[in-house]
């Protein structure tokens, strides 16, 4: 580490491309690769999504090419139960690790957590160097499982004991697939910790003359908090992944209860616990359903406040909502395990919290709310992205309220409700925060601003489309329709598959408006129109300097702050706000200390 | 002064606030890996006592204290050398901070070794990864899982203290950089008082 530490200093730029754009040092070039491979992994966890979504619709309709990925799993491009629920946890996976965990707080955080702050980098560069790189391995990890034995491991993105631990009698996947899985997750840890190690030190030692903790901007204090919680959780999950690969190379049975019979066989492992992988993982898995919500907040936050032209109403409830999302979200695990077989009296104890966690989340949209009212809010891709989440945020969460009680959650926790739910409030959510997020930002990242008109299109039928895919599901699961199944052959389930297939048609159309997105994306980065240095009139630090950012983020000055960050509604020289870094006076000023 | 003073001088003098609640951005790293690393224990040692807990037929082989009381007494003077370590660095004498550190590194060395000796003695028992004659497949397990993580942490932090010494001698560290590496030895030091109680002592032989 003192080696790493040694090569921090920025003194001259690289010169040579591979230091430059490949194995760069540089927090933006690192931002950008990590939104480079959200991007990949989106689209990869899309396409599987279509694939699912085309079989529960119609199921013997053989999908083109398919048999081409898979000769056993898809013969003639009809796939086999068990290879739709390798798609399936390829999907999960994909999506919650590589997308949304990396791209709202190792894309975003990366690229503008310093800036923000006032810093030249990160303090670790190397570190967060191999920090893209290890996730980016993970990536390949996990990816080479399609190609490795008989595909990629069918256990699902939680990967439940005793079937990622017995090996191939599990089924397809379960065994060289779960070891690759495991790997992958252990390394993706790994690429995560290295974040975490890098983002805290950024907040706490970094910052500029005149930034205190409370002239942060929400974005900043997002990511501080996320990292907080990455550091934490994801060091639980490491270990958990490689008593997983114990189990499968060396013997262990660690997550295995002894005299287990599977397919008529009598397994040799003797004395684990299935139970005990389940509290390993949702250690982690709650928590990180916050790491991917909270930069959501952050961002959606920051883009709103600089459209309502004035601040939330209550910066530091803000904050403090999002720091008690953090720790509770710690104490509300079991809420997974309610059919588990946990002890009734834990199921209890994991409720009640559960229900307080709904306390602060119900704050921070009150505060966004009661913010917005009466505001002129300028309507852009950005602002209505930010709506969007509110909108989903506020959808999904509001099943949670059902799902936080044991006794309700029984009954709804195998279906499609739990399915509607965390897209919405997790997924959906999440990915609208990250669009907005692009839409906002990337003119400083890209220095080239975005076409307004595609990202209005491609807003308005997100939004739609996400509705009509992820609000049937609850009503899908209140009638009983079981997740997890390839395909529907009960006679009570037959009057819902004309519901799927509505699903499979919204899924299909909305997928095809991410084009609409990507191209804008590509176009945009090449031809777009070049981008001035505060294109929105925004105040935060990122906005005063120049477009795209040099490569010491300030060109060798160091800004000094003399204000809070969101001076909005105010009367100066340059119109109505007053940059952070400005030494102007203005008259009414929002103080938050 | 060395090249990574200079550089971390970069970020934390001059126009810059200076590092919150007066903790400098390497020794605060160091502390974060602690709580990261933290995590990871206390993950290992629950999981430790769910099985042990939910398993009726769990052994109790351990017929004596007396090497697993020379290995903690050994470990806890490593601390204490460690310590010695960074006051003579703070004092301004290299030779004797050298010596120090490179006598915790020897104590390091002979408690991996004394482990290494236990568990071969335990391998000639018949205890593997997933078997033992006493009893649940799973004391094995978990006993070579939790040592052997702390093991690989001593081996790291002798790799550490050996490297650091050295430089340290040769001028590219300074005593900041000891007392962040003795951060690290003394964490490792209090993992091993963890498990001493859980993992030994609770599997003693009536």
């Amino acid at each position: 580490m003192h080696d790493v530490a040694a090569h921090a200093a920025h003194h001259a730029p690289p010169t040579s491309f591979i230091r430059k754009h490949v194995f760069s040092l540089d927090h933006k070039v690192i931002g950008k690769q990590y939104y480079a491979l959200a991007l990949v992994a989106a689209l990869v966890g899309m396409v599987l999504s279509w694939f699912m979504r085309i079989h529960l619709a119609w199921t013997n309709a053989a999908i083109p090419g398919l048999q081409l990925l898979s000769p056993n799993g898809a013969p003639g491009g009809v796939m086999t139960p068990e290879y739709y629920l390798q798609l399936m946890t390829m999907h999960g996976t994909i999506m919650v690790f590589f997308v949304l965990t990396t791209a709202p707080f190792a894309a975003f955080g990366n690229f503008f957590l310093p800036i923000q702050v006032g810093a030249e980098d990160m303090p670790f560069p190397h570190f967060n160097m191999m920090s893209f790189w290890v996730t980016f391995v993970a990536f390949l990890v996990l990816m080479s499982s399609f190609f490795v034995g008989d595909g990629p491991t069918l256990g699902g993105w939680t990967q439940y004991a005793p079937l990622n631990a017995v090996g191939s009698v599990a089924g397809p996947g379960q065994g060289a697939g779960v070891v690759l899985w495991a790997i992958s997750i252990a390394l993706f840890c790994v690429g995560q910790l290295l974040g975490a190690l890098n983002f805290i030190p950024t907040t706490l030692d970094l910052r500029v003359k005149g930034m205190s903790l409370m002239r942060l901007p929400l974005s900043a204090w997002a990511w501080f908090i996320t990292s907080c919680m990455g550091l934490t959780a994801f060091a639980v999950l490491m270990p958990a992944c490689i008593l997983v690969i114990l189990d499968h190379v060396a013997g262990t049975s660690f997550f295995v209860a002894s005299n287990l019979v599977m397919n008529d066989q009598m397994l040799p492992h003797s004395g684990g616990s299935t139970l005990l992988w389940q509290h390993l993982f949702w250690f982690f898995g709650h928590p990180e359903v916050y790491i991917a919500i909270i930069p959501g907040i952050g961002i959606v936050s920051h883009i709103l406040i600089t459209n309502m032209r004035k601040p939330m109403l209550s910066q530091r409830v803000l904050i403090y909502s999002m720091g008690a999302l953090a720790v509770l979200s710690y104490m509300v695990y079991g809420h997974h395990m309610f059919v588990s077989g946990m002890n009734p009296f834990s199921s209890l104890a994991f409720s009640f919290p559960t229900l307080v966690i709904t306390i602060p989340s119900s704050i921070v949209v009150l505060i966004w709310t009661f913010s917005l009212y009466g505001s002129k809010l300028r309507i852009n891709s950005a602002s209505l992205f930010a709506l969007g989440f509110i909108s989903m945020f506020v959808s999904g969460g509001v099943s949670g309220f059902f799902l936080a009680q044991p006794s309700i959650d029984i009954m709804l926790h195998a279906t499609y409700f739990v399915v509607g739910h965390f897209h919405l409030v997790m997924g959906v959510a999440a990915m609208f925060g990250i669009f907005a997020g692009t839409y906002f930002w990337f003119p400083k990242m890209a220095g080239r601003m975005m076409n307004e008109t595609l990202g209005k299109i491609h807003f308005w039928l997100s939004f739609v489309g996400a509705y009509c895919i992820f609000m049937p599901f609850h009503y899908l699961g209140m009638a009983g329709n079981v997740r997890r199944y390839s395909t529907f052959v009960d006679d009570f389930l037959q009057p819902l598959i004309p519901v799927h297939r509505f699903i499979t048609i919204a899924a299909l159309i909305t997928g095809a408006a991410q084009l609409i997105f990507l191209y804008n994306l590509i176009h945009s980065r090449f031809w777009g129109a070049p981008a001035p240095d505060n294109p929105w009139e925004a105040t935060s630090l990122e906005w005063s300097t120049a477009t795209p950012p040099p490569w010491d983020n300030f060109g060798g000055k160091h800004p000094v702050v003399y204000h809070d960050p969101y001076q909005y509604g105010v009367q100066s020289s340059v119109g109505d706000y007053v940059m952070q870094t400005s030494p102007e006076q203005v008259k009414t000023e929002h103080e938050e200390k | 002064m060395s090249q990574a003073d200079l550089t971390m001088e970069v970020h934390t003098t001059g126009l810059t606030v200076g590092p919150a609640f007066s903790i400098p951005t390497k020794k605060l790293a160091m502390w974060l890996f602690i709580i990261a690393d933290t995590m990871t224990f206390a993950a290992c040692l629950v999981a430790y006592g769910f099985l042990r807990n939910g398993t009726p037929d769990w052994p109790r082989p351990f017929h004596s204290i007396t090497n697993v009381a020379i290995m903690t007494f050994i470990l806890l003077t490593s601390s204490l050398t460690m310590l010695l370590g960074l006051r003579s660095a703070r004092a301004g004498d290299k030779a004797g901070a050298f010596r120090w550190t490179m006598i915790t590194a020897a104590a390091g060395i002979v408690f991996a070794l004394l482990h290494i000796r236990e568990w071969m003695g335990l391998i000639n028992e018949g205890m593997t990864l997933f078997k033992n004659p006493w009893g649940t497949g799973l004391f094995g397990a978990s006993f070579f899982s939790i040592t052997g993580l702390h093991l690989t942490h001593v081996t790291g932090g002798v790799i550490a203290l050996l490297v650091v010494g050295v430089r340290y001698k040769g001028g590219r560290y300074n005593a900041d950089d000891i007392e962040i590496l003795g951060l690290y030895w003394h964490f490792v030091d209090l993992v091993w008082m963890f498990v001493v109680p859980l993992v030994y002592l609770l599997n003693l032989t009536h």
